[in-house]
């Protein structure tokens, strides 16, 4: 889709980058909403006077957040935090969206690892569609990747998506420095948030494996996060990435999708493997049915690297 | 294409023998003009088979379309073969526990891993670092029967879990 009208919701890192980005990728956006308020305009949005005033006021502009749910847009963008269980408010959101029969291209993961069954129905009672590539690796195009060889073509997907877990284990192997360590200089580099737990206990990494095999059983079977085993870093010493290193070998948070299910775990992979990817990168490993292997590896995060998914995901909605 | 039938593999093949002077030998000749390469003999001389003859085992490797035929050549030469088989420890598996190792006794952890996981420990590095109430790491280097690596691990991380300690096992698939 070209030329599209669009309503944001959430002005963090991704959804100030969306409206940041979306003129240069043809697009007008007629509505942005935080958590207090909304600015609409069915004309386009001043987006560098909406950004500013988010900067300097905290709010993005005087109308209320619902004005900008119901105003004038052809895809609603949601990217508000992502939530466990029942994935609210962002699965209200797009429930909104598709029920006017408008597209929703979502960034969060909550309603798509969490309720992807009822988010599917709601879209086949709506001329709507729903895309959600940014949930699962940033800019990179592992969704679209799946699209393109069909999911039945794609028989197991395996890697490491979370960037802090993945820039905490690379940092601790090259400097031998402990966990709580690494963890106190990430989180001054801002690669690690004040409260890292989602990213650290693997929770991150999971709900995007959920999504993974959500995607890849393609409605044969439905998974959430309580269908995934899921172990994180935060005991794993220093000795353990030594020992590894001595063998060749390194520690990643890895984790699985397949046919059987979702798994995210430390695991020890070759030191000069694909999979071991240092810093904040991430990868994905697609086993193919005919194909071979496919690795796919790039930016899994921030604003204008998650954005950029955003607008590739509406430029592919179909009109 | 090749005739060697694919990737050199290890097999063990036990045989009895009677107890008299050349029967050894005898039996390993067909072995090696068989296009089979011998890598260990193992002669039981203190333990006789319920016939009264000794088991021999004996590890050799070839290529698996050969192993018939040394079989076959063997019988052939009227040597006695009991089993035949890729039943060997040839697997490897390497993991790394983490926990309290030492106060949950790694010397018995590693007597059930052996035992229960039917495996053989052939490499142990332990990383204890300063402190006592710090966890510790172990690294393991198994051997397994061929095809059993997913049992072993299965075993592997009950035993820790009994113990509270950690595995962190190895991303087969992507070693490849
Ligand atoms: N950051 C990344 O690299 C990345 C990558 C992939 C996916 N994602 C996902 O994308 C989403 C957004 O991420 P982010 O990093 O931009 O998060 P963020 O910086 O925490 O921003 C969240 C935004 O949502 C707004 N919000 C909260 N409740 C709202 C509501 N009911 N209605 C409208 N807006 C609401 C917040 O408003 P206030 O400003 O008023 O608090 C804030 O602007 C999350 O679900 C995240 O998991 C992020």
């Amino acid at each position: 889709m070209s030329g599209a009208r669009l309503a944001v919701l959430g002005a963090g890192a991704v959804g100030r980058s969306v409206v940041e980005l979306a003129a240069e990728y043809g697009h007008t956006v007629t509505a942005v909403a935080d958590s207090s308020s909304a600015v609409v305009d069915p004309d386009g949005v001043d987006t560098e006077a909406v950004l500013d005033r988010k900067a300097d006021a905290g709010v993005v502009g005087d109308a209320d957040p619902a004005d900008a749910i119901e105003g004038p847009y052809d895809v609603l963008v949601e990217a508000t935090p992502t939530t466990l269980g029942d994935a609210e408010p962002g699965f209200s959101h797009v429930k909104q969206g598709l029920d006017r029969d408008k597209h929703v291209v979502l960034a969060n993961k909550g309603p798509v690892a969490e309720r992807y069954g009822e988010l599917r129905e709601l879209e086949a009672d709506s001329e709507g569609e729903i895309r959600f590539e940014a949930t699962v690796g940033g800019a990179i195009p592992i969704l679209s990747t799946i699209e393109d060889f069909g999911a039945n073509h794609i028989t197991a997907a395996r890697g490491v998506l979370n960037g802090t877990a993945n820039f905490i284990l690379s940092r601790m192997a090259a400097e031998g420095l402990d966990y709580e360590h690494v963890l106190a200089e990430a989180q001054d580099l801002g690669v690690a948030e004040a409260d890292p737990t989602f990213d650290v206990e693997g929770i991150d990494a999971a709900l995007k494996f959920v999504i993974l095999s959500n995607v890849l059983a393609d409605g044969d079977q439905e998974f959430t996060l309580d269908d995934a085993a899921v172990d994180g870093i935060t005991d794993i010493p220093g000795t353990a990435l030594d020992l590894a290193a001595e063998d060749g070998r390194t520690i990643r948070l890895i984790g699985e999708s397949t046919p059987e299910g979702v798994s995210v775990a430390p695991r020890l992979v070759p030191a000069d493997g694909p999979l071991s990817v240092t810093g904040t990168l991430n990868i994905v490993q697609l086993e193919t049915t005919h194909a071979g292997r496919l690795n796919i590896s790039g930016r899994g995060a921030g604003g204008p690297e998650t954005a950029t998914a955003v607008l590739s995901d509406v430029s592919r909605l179909v009109e | 294409m090749s005739d060697t039938g694919g990737e050199v593999q290890t097999y063990t093949v036990r045989l009895e023998l009677v107890d008299e002077p050349g029967e050894l030998l005898g039996a390993l000749q067909p072995i090696a003009e068989a296009g089979g390469n011998l890598l260990s003999i193992y002669h039981e001389r203190g333990n006789l088979t319920p016939r009264g003859h000794i088991p021999v085992e004996v590890d050799l490797s070839c290529a698996p379309a050969r192993f018939e035929t040394i079989v076959e050549s063997l019988r052939e030469a009227g040597v006695n073969v009991i089993q035949a088989g890729s039943e060997r420890y040839d697997e490897e598996l390497v993991v790394i526990l983490v926990g309290h190792l030492v106060d949950t006794d790694l010397s018995d952890t590693l007597r059930q891993v052996e035992s229960c996981a039917d495996a053989s420990l052939t490499d142990l590095s332990l990383s204890a670092p300063r402190g006592s109430d710090d966890t510790s790491s172990a690294r393991l280097r198994l051997k397994t029967r061929s095809g059993t690596n997913g049992k072993a691990l299965d075993k592997l991380r009950e035993i820790a879990a009994d113990k509270e300690l950690q595995v962190v096992e190895p991303l087969t698939e992507a070693s490849q």
